[in-house]
């Protein structure tokens, strides 16, 4: 299994029965291929609707209907539409359960940098404001390192996205809480082993004596 | 008397320099034939508020290529090489907005706000040189409305007295940006008979809509 798949599969047990979820661009779209039995979930895309699906069927494509990255999508049924004004009030207000974002940085207070790296790329934030400081619980999806840079630091040196600290940290390695107290390692990937996590992270992480290994989505 | 026009007559009252709102989310939503007839017409020195510049060649985009946009209002330039090309060799001015806060501050604009309050940005570089406000132990950093010259729309339908509706994702920001213009040019993928679009489902009302195009050139 790849990196991402690994990513996407740890992130899809989290999502519960009835959550409206918003995936980022990326590795965190990979999310919905991997939802539990059961778990039936509402997907938002912000550019307008509550029940987006992948195209149906290879020609079933409408010129109205995209998802935030303009490639076409399709309904499920409930569906609806709306303003943009009223999908960020859905994102600010408190009722959007889960978003799952890709990072370029986490820091140890949980802060994410995930929009812009000054000088080289300044693609603005779109969405992602708005995702990190209203979602419920925002899920950091992301590889461990940038080619063999650790993503995961003392202190964010790109510009942040949000001073709300983010939920849930899943890479290929583990899985990471920031809480109150620092982050915790929750859980390795298999094969993984605390000391192997921490080689690749430039922040502390607080070590339980005992971290059970990854589970992941069938 | 109808609003219906030519999409030659509807542009030709748009000066060099204008401020622009234009629909449209990654160039579904955006007015086609609109845009294709700026160029045309080679306006110059537009200010455009909009979610994204699109892609090179989609959308606004054309605008950008053509170097008739001076300044762009957006959440998200990413997916136009040319638009942040232009920004970084200083030939076009970009503020980057996050999402919601535009979409909230051109919703100020038409419904007579001065601004909103939201907890977007706080912390970030989006709260330099913006007042704070603290509400019940919550501080909210104050975004001013936005207001236009010209909204430039996308429908679904229009009716005869600019009655519109939308469809699914195309909807966005066009709904918005036809409350905080001084003048709104709908473009409809089909006008109507007035009834067609029953009360219930008009989404912008008549009286804000000044002149309607068809999408596209027809039989009649």
């Amino acid at each position: 299994m790849d990196e991402k798949t690994l990513i996407a599969k740890r992130v899809a047990l989290e999502l519960r029965p009835g959550n409206l979820v918003n995936l980022g661009i990326g590795l965190p779209t990979l999310v919905a291929n991997h939802l539990p039995a059961g778990v039936n979930v509402m997907f938002q895309s912000e550019n307008g609707i509550v029940g987006m699906s992948p195209v149906p069927e290879a020609g079933a494509v409408s010129g109205d209907l995209s998802d935030a990255g303009g490639s076409p999508i399709g309904a499920v049924p409930g569906a609806a539409a709306f303003d943009s004004a009223i999908s960020f009030g859905l994102i600010r207000g408190g009722h959007l359960d889960v978003t799952v974002l890709g990072g370029l940085q986490v820091d140890q207070d949980g802060q994410l940098a995930n929009w812009m790296v000054p000088g080289k790329m300044v693609p603005g934030m779109g969405g992602a404001m708005d995702l990190v400081s209203g979602a419920k619980r925002v899920i950091v999806a992301m590889q461990h390192s940038a080619k063999g840079t650790p993503k995961i630091v003392k202190r964010c040196t790109l510009p942040l996205t949000s001073v709300r600290r983010v939920d849930l940290i899943v890479t290929e390695l583990a899985v990471i809480e920031p809480t109150e107290a620092g982050l915790v390692l929750k859980e390795v990937a298999p094969g993984i082993t605390p000391a192997d996590v921490l080689a690749f992270t430039g922040a502390e992480l607080i070590v339980p004596a005992s971290v059970p290994t990854m589970a992941i989505a069938g | 008397m109808s609003k219906v026009r030519t999409v030659e007559e509807a542009v030709a009252r748009i000066p060099d320099g204008a401020i622009l709102m234009i629909g449209g989310f990654m160039g579904v939503g955006t007015p086609p034939r609109l845009i294709d007839e700026l160029l045309r017409q080679g306006k110059r020195g537009l200010t455009v508020i909009a979610n994204d510049t699109a892609r090179p060649g989609v959308g606004i985009g054309k605008l950008i290529d053509a170097k008739a946009v001076r300044k762009v209002i957006a959440s998200h330039i990413g997916t136009n090489p040319e638009t942040q090309r232009q920004m970084m060799a200083g030939e076009i001015e970009v503020e980057l907005v996050p999402q919601g806060t535009l979409a909230e501050r051109v919703r100020a604009g038409g419904f007579g706000l001065g601004g909103i309050l939201t907890p977007t940005g706080i912390g970030t570089v989006v709260e330099e040189g913006k007042q704070k406000i603290e509400v019940d132990g919550t501080v909210f950093l104050v975004e001013t409305a936005l207001k236009a010259d010209f909204a430039l729309i996308a429908a679904k339908h229009a009716d005869y007295l600019g009655n519109l509706d939308y469809a699914l994702t195309a909807r966005n920001f066009n709904p918005l940006m036809a409350m905080a213009a001084g003048t709104v040019i709908a473009e409809a993928e089909d006008i109507v008979p007035v009834g067609v679009i029953p009360p219930d489902a008009v989404v912008t009302p008549n009286v804000l809509v000044d002149c309607i195009v068809a999408k596209e050139v027809r039989h009649g």
